[in-house]
């Protein structure tokens, strides 16, 4: 469970995130809003990219805010990227062993484990193949890997399903599904995809200009007033 | 680990074919003046391997790595002098007190990248640079700097008890350039090989990783400057007297060109640049022709690589001569189709 509290972040004068109370508890939640909104700046914050300026974020009774950003993968955090960040130079085996070595977990598993998180995301290049040959939809599926591996505890997907066609979005949203259950984590789901949001979870938050404007339900978060004019723009 | 697959196992036994070419045949069929370009081909591709660690596999770029093997040279010449210690410990120890050195250059890496970095790097070459005009290097002198500048007969620095000849120091050198060239690749294999290829990519991605990066630049530095290091003992024995005139900062600017030329994402590429740097002078000596006349070629040769093959001569020779092989072998299999008499129409 993830317990966020009076979090502010600001980049300059602009207030990105605004004395923000929010709360995820357990599977795969959403987090929506218009671009802009602070969904992202809420992502770096959790990874140890982004410095608030006041608040305090307790995940599984720990203080996330307290901890070096790399030692949070070790904790357990993992995250993906808008843009698709699987290192070209390395082969999808390697790309999610260095989760791995750096988690924490015994090397004598290693092997087991990658392959495992592997086959999970169901990805159809072999664990030997360079990631540089890899389509846009398999490199995807290399980084939902890597937030898999190694016993995470929060896995941050942003935008994971940015530019895919309709098929493999269908197929992440599968995988994402199931990470809850498979890992033990839980996951948070940034996208505009609102098929995709609504497939994978069971609660959704929505954030705009840095506040919360509404979480509960998914389906009835996307029937909620404020949040149609939120992403309507209307007044 | 993943099994090793037949290709690999025929690329291994090629490579060991020919480094026993080079270490038997070269002896045999060069003059003693080629085997003297071939022994510094060899020392210097530790000092491309190690600027192709930094450039190419963590994205680095120093533009002081020739200080850097003055320093390396200048504590193995002390220390031969000095004592009468083992060749292999004086390069060990050169390689070890120059790594401290090397890092502390390296230390601004930590914050600054691209052309900062590379301008700090050149700074802090230059004033190795002066430093060592001023100090001179040991010339068998007493003291910690160990330089009598009225000595009239300067004692040449030892070679190893069993490499004295110049065929038998090449050798020498190809087996440590050897050994240097598999602690890389035991390097870049393993975990700290995936945390650089993950920082050269995006540092993002390798703190979400959970890579300490600043560790990991920091392990780089610590590498490339403890091969360079023992690049530089190995130097100090092949030409046996060293002068800081050697070491002029701008050789790593030079430098860098011909890593870039070679090639800096694969191991080969090392190869390629220290041939490009030693052995075309060399071979431009004996034809009478100056070997200034490089600067040039280097100059077009860096704008030809960054234009056309970013992965360098290591990667462009062999893709373009198997492209040139299958043209070759095409145009054997088909017969050249007639010409239709009357000429061709479109």
């Amino acid at each position: 469970m993830i317990e966020v509290t009076g979090l502010t972040v600001r980049y300059g004068g602009v207030t990105s995130l605004d004395d923000l109370h929010l709360e995820f508890q357990e599977g795969t939640c959403g987090l929506i809003g218009p671009n802009g909104a602070g969904k992202t700046t809420f992502f770096n914050v959790l990874s140890g990219f982004v410095r608030p300026a006041g608040g305090t974020v307790r995940a599984f009774g720990v203080d996330l805010l307290s901890m070096a950003h790399f030692r949070r993968a070790r904790w357990g955090v993992r995250r993906t990227f808008q843009t698709e960040q699987a290192i070209e130079q390395l082969s999808v085996f390697d790309n999610v062993a260095m989760v791995h070595e750096h988690s924490g977990a015994g090397a004598g598993a290693r092997r087991r484990d990658v392959l495992d998180a592997i086959s999970f995301t169901g990805l159809d290049a072999g664990p030997e193949e360079k990631v540089r040959t890899l389509g846009m939809g398999q490199r995807r599926l290399v980084e939902v890997a890597r937030a898999v591996v190694g016993r995470p505890k929060l896995v941050l997907l942003d935008e994971p399903a940015a530019g895919l066609p309709d098929e493999e979005t269908r197929h992440l949203g599968e995988v994402i599904r199931r990470i809850p259950e498979h890992t033990g984590a839980l996951a948070i789901l940034v996208d505009h995809d609102m098929s995709l949001v609504s497939a994978c979870c069971e609660t959704t938050a929505v954030l705009d200009f840095g506040k919360l404007i509404a979480s509960g339900p998914t389906a009835a978060v996307l029937r909620d007033d404020d949040v149609i004019r939120a992403y309507l723009g209307v007044a | 680990m993943p099994a090793v697959g037949r290709p690999q196992l025929i690329r291994w036994g090629v490579v060991a074919a020919l480094v026993l070419f080079v270490l038997f045949g070269f002896p045999a069929f060069l003059s003693l003046y080629y085997i003297d370009a071939m022994t510094q081909v060899a020392i210097y591709s530790m000092v491309t391997l190690a600027l192709g660690v930094l450039v190419g596999r963590v994205g680095l770029v120093s533009l002081g790595q020739v200080a850097v093997l003055a320093v390396g040279a200048w504590v193995a010449a002390r220390l031969l002098f000095a004592t009468t210690q083992p060749y292999p410990l004086v390069l060990l120890e050169a390689g070890l007190i120059t790594m401290v050195a090397g890092t502390l250059i390296g230390l601004p890496a930590l914050r600054l990248r691209g052309l900062y970095l590379a301008l700090i790097t050149l700074m802090l070459a230059g004033a190795i640079t002066v430093v060592l005009a001023t100090v001179n290097f040991p010339n068998g002198g007493h003291g910690f700097l160990g330089y009598n500048g009225g000595l009239i007969h300067i004692p040449p620095i030892r070679r190893p008890s069993l490499a004295g000849g110049d065929p038998a120091y090449f050798r020498y050198s190809v087996v440590v350039a050897v050994l240097m060239f598999l602690l890389v690749l035991a390097h870049i294999r393993t975990r700290p090989g995936r945390a650089w290829a993950a920082i050269r990519q995006s540092e993002p991605a390798a703190l979400a990783a959970g890579i300490n990066t600043w560790l990991y630049k920091l392990w780089a530095f610590a590498l490339a400057s403890f091969i360079t290091g023992v690049a530089g003992g190995v130097l100090a024995g092949s030409v046996h007297y060293l002068y800081s005139i050697g070491f002029p900062t701008q050789d790593s600017i030079t430098l860098l060109a011909v890593v870039l030329m070679g090639g800096v994402y694969s191991l080969w590429g090392a190869v390629v640049a220290a041939l490009l740097y030693q052995f075309l002078p060399a071979l431009l000596n004996n034809w009478g022709v100056s070997a200034d006349w490089l600067i040039i070629l280097f100059g077009l040769g860096v704008v030809q690589v960054l234009t056309t093959a970013p992965a360098g001569l290591a990667d462009q020779v062999p893709r373009d001569l198997a492209r040139l092989g299958r043209l070759l072998l095409r145009l054997r299999r088909t017969p050249a189709p007639v010409q239709p008499s009357g000429g061709d129409a479109g």
